[in-house]
């Protein structure tokens, strides 16, 4: 499915990620820890395109096809989903409306005619009674004014609607409440399957007991050095990363 | 987006083409350019008008002799030059049609790329909108005219009305604008060729949107029109105008007024879609529209202006409402587009005469490329209006680094009972929103198309169903490529 090879990117010049590799299957689950500012948010850019980040060194190849040069709404269109640390705000943009221009312009590269208005309803409200989002709710401006939770509650909406193959989560679990969490855990975890993959960026091992990872990764300035299962997770959220970074020393 | 990505999308931006600048290849008789009085007398003569009206145009005409061309507004551009201008044209043969076959087909072809049909039966969302449509100097053609009159409701081209209903016109033409209100107030008053003209009989709701198409043809011509609504008490119309013009190097001239009149507890909705040629990328040729619109609202009576401007080289244009009577409402959408070299200066003038009138005024200005955009408006509260009401919102959205945005606002209280609110934002779209929107599979273009919607969402709501696709995919067209 995502098979990351010595990846390197920088931005203005300075490298964050220094050489990284990962390797997700089909149907598998990979979290991915460690502190702030290792890198985690920039290496979900990275897979989704953004091209701020330049790509130094390194292959990124998604169901077996090189993706360096691809815009992100190409990407999009494969089937990569980001669910944003911090989703931006869109004025007079519905929740919506948004939605639907998302989801028929995947259709559109798809060579698939725009869903009926109809058709669309139903999609979406279905995808939003999962989420526990209210039509008011539907008919918000884009994040404005949103809650955290809302915030991230609308980023597993939109995954739940576009049912991507490859879906990275930047944090959606920080600052949610424990009800909110169990509605996104539910959200991600209703489009598991063999043929889907998902990377889980997260703080905090109580995500991890809702989303059971196959794989725990811990990313440290710029690079995955350390991957193991699920007892990985705990051990971090218990000893903190010190004993990582002691380990490492004594490596070189 | 990065440096190189941005320059690239900017570059895309001209190609992006003018939908309208074909040239229709149709017989016309056109005057020798030059104004005096005697072109006048003939425009007088060749439409068969009484005598006041002549009489009317040559004092026009001498007022504007002795007035000077504005130049305060923020724009930049070589005076017209006047004597360089044909005052009448008109397709032949002089169309006074009956039926849709006795029109040219040259020029039901050209209706039919403005996207106008021309079909009565045609009914958009299940409403049916009357349309008059002026080419060059003349209305060619009016259709349901015959269903409205069943109502009592008058909607012609002012020429004709000038001949069926010369009191009605007498009366109330120049009575909100005055002829000598400015320069090019004067100039209309003096050449003016035709526009519409409505009337809705006491108590009458129009079953119908009543529209006009103005379209300039003819080169080396200007478009002079005159619009005349007159909502009498009770009455409700809602009106809108839509504007193209051909592509060609030279500037032309557009110098247009309208008045509205709103008596007793009337409502008019006047809804503008400006789509003059603006110009190429470079900035050469395009119209330069300078317009004077002005409503008067009787006791409760209502007056909601909406426009969206994405056409024209220059545009000059505030469509203002004086609030007379005691309650009366006003309210100013505007959507502003300027790209490449556009320039505009346009916003609103709310004159509060009347106790309890109150005024809205929400003005969306976007600018790309090297444009300049600037709202003007001023809020006025007579000495006497008690417990006036304004809210004014001035929103600006910059795409790039090249263009301009600036908001004059003007307010003018002398009555300490008025409540007067003013917001204004500026901001730009951001790489963030632009990497957000690609990331759900919506590319640059049509992310641009939609935060630019989201952001003249408040005005566009305000305008007819049956036009409010038509103008988003306007903006769309308008935009194409400029992202910052
Ligand atoms: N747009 C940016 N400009 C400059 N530096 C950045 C930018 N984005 C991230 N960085 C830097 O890259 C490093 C990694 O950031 P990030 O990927 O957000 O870390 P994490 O998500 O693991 O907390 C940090 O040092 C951060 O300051
Ligand atoms: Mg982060």
């Amino acid at each position: 499915m995502l098979k990351i090879k010595d990846l390197k990117a920088s931005i203005d010049g300075k490298e964050i990620l220094k050489g990284l590799n990962l390797e997700v299957k089909p149907g598998e689950v990979h979290a991915v820890m460690g502190p702030n500012g290792a890198g985690k948010s920039t290496l979900s850019a990275v897979i989704a395109g953004k091209d701020t980040f330049e790509v130094t060194e390194g292959t990124i190849e998604f169901q077996g096809e090189i993706i360096n040069e691809l815009a992100p709404e190409d990407r999009a269109h494969k089937g990569i989903f980001m669910s944003f640390q911090h989703p931006v705000e869109i004025p007079g943009v519905t929740v919506t409306n948004f939605i639907k221009a998302s989801v028929n312009a995947k259709r559109a590269a798809e060579g698939k005619e725009d869903l009926t208005p109809g058709e669309m309803l139903k999609l979406i409200k279905e995808k939003a009674a999962m989420l526990e989002l209210d039509r008011k709710f539907l008919s918000r401006s884009l994040n404005q004014g949103f809650s955290g939770g809302e915030k991230k509650r609308n980023e597993i909406f939109q995954m739940a609607v576009l049912e991507p193959t490859l879906a990275i989560l930047d944090e959606t679990d920080s600052g949610l409440d424990i009800d909110a969490l169990r509605i996104v855990a539910n959200g991600v975890n209703n489009l598991k399957s063999p043929n889907r993959s998902a990377i889980v960026i997260t703080h905090y091992q109580r995500l991890l007991d809702y989303i059971v990872p196959d794989f725990v990764h811990v990313l440290f300035e710029g690079r995955i050095v350390k991957t193991g299962g699920k007892e990985l997770a705990m051990k971090l959220e218990e000893k903190g990363y010190d004993w990582i970074k002691e380990e490492l020393k004594a490596n070189n | 987006m990065a440096k190189k990505e941005e320059g690239k999308v900017i570059d895309e931006l001209t190609s992006s083409e003018y939908k309208y600048g074909f040239v229709t290849e149709i017989e016309s008789d056109t005057f020798a350019k030059g104004l005096s009085e005697d072109v006048i007398k003939a425009i007088s003569a060749k439409k068969e008008e009484p005598e006041w009206l002549l009489e009317w145009r040559l004092n026009a005409y001498k007022a504007w002799k002795t007035m000077e061309e504005p130049n305060w507004a923020h724009v930049d551009y070589p005076t017209p030059d006047f004597q360089d201008i044909s005052y009448y044209s008109a397709p032949k043969p002089k169309p006074e049609l009956e039926s849709l076959d006795e029109v040219d087909p040259e020029l039901l072809d050209t209706f039919s790329r403005l996207g106008i049909s021309l079909d009565e039966q045609k009914r958009l969302s299940g409403v049916a909108v009357a349309v008059d449509i002026v080419m060059d100097s003349v209305s060619v053609k009016t259709t349901f005219k015959d269903t409205l009159a069943k109502k009592g409701i008058i909607f012609m081209s002012i020429s004709e009305a000038i001949k069926e209903h010369p009191e009605l016109v007498r009366k109330h033409l120049g009575s909100v604008v005055p002829v000598k209100d400015n320069f090019y107030s004067a100039l209309n008053s003096a050449v003016f060729t035709d526009g519409s003209f409505c009337y809705i009989p006491e108590g009458v709701l129009c079953p119908m949107e009543l529209s006009t198409y103005f379209r300039i043809n003819e080169s080396g011509t200007g478009q002079f029109e005159r619009t005349l609504v007159i909502a009498d008490k009770g009455a409700r119309v809602s009106y809108l105008e839509g504007c193209t013009a051909p592509q060609r190097d030279e500037n032309q001239l557009h110098a247009a007024v309208v008045e509205l009149i709103a008596l007793e507890d009337a409502e008019i909705k006047y809804s503008t879609v400006q789509n003059w040629y603006p110009g190429s990328k470079e900035g050469k040729g395009g119209v330069f529209n300078f317009v004077t619109k002005r409503a008067v609202a009787e006791k409760n009576a209502k007056i909601s202006w909406t426009q969206v401007e994405t056409g024209s080289a220059v545009t000059w244009k505030y469509p203002s409402t004086v609030l007379k009577g005691d309650g009366a409402i006003g309210e100013f959408y505007s959507i502003a587009v300027t790209n490449n070299f556009q320039q505009a200066d346009t916003g609103t003038k709310m004159i509060h005469l009347g106790n309890n009138t109150k005024s809205t005024i929400i003005s969306k200005g976007i600018s790309a490329g090297k444009s300049q955009n600037s709202y003007r408006g001023l809020v006025k509260i007579a000495p006497n209006a008690k417990n006036a009401r304004n809210f004014s919102q001035c929103d600006s959205l910059l795409m790039g680094d090249t263009c301009g945005a600036h908001t004059f606002p003007y307010i003018e209280a002398k009555n300490s009972s008025s409540h007067i609110e003013h917001e204004a934002t500026t901001s730009k779209i951001s790489e963030d929103q632009l990497f957000y929107c690609n990331q759900r599979g919506i590319d640059t273009e049509k992310a641009v198309a939609l935060i630019v919607n989201g952001f003249g969402k408040e005005v566009l709501n305000k305008l007819p169903m049956e036009f409010a696709v038509e103008a988003q995919k306007l903006l769309e067209i308008s935009l194409e490529g400029s992202v910052g």
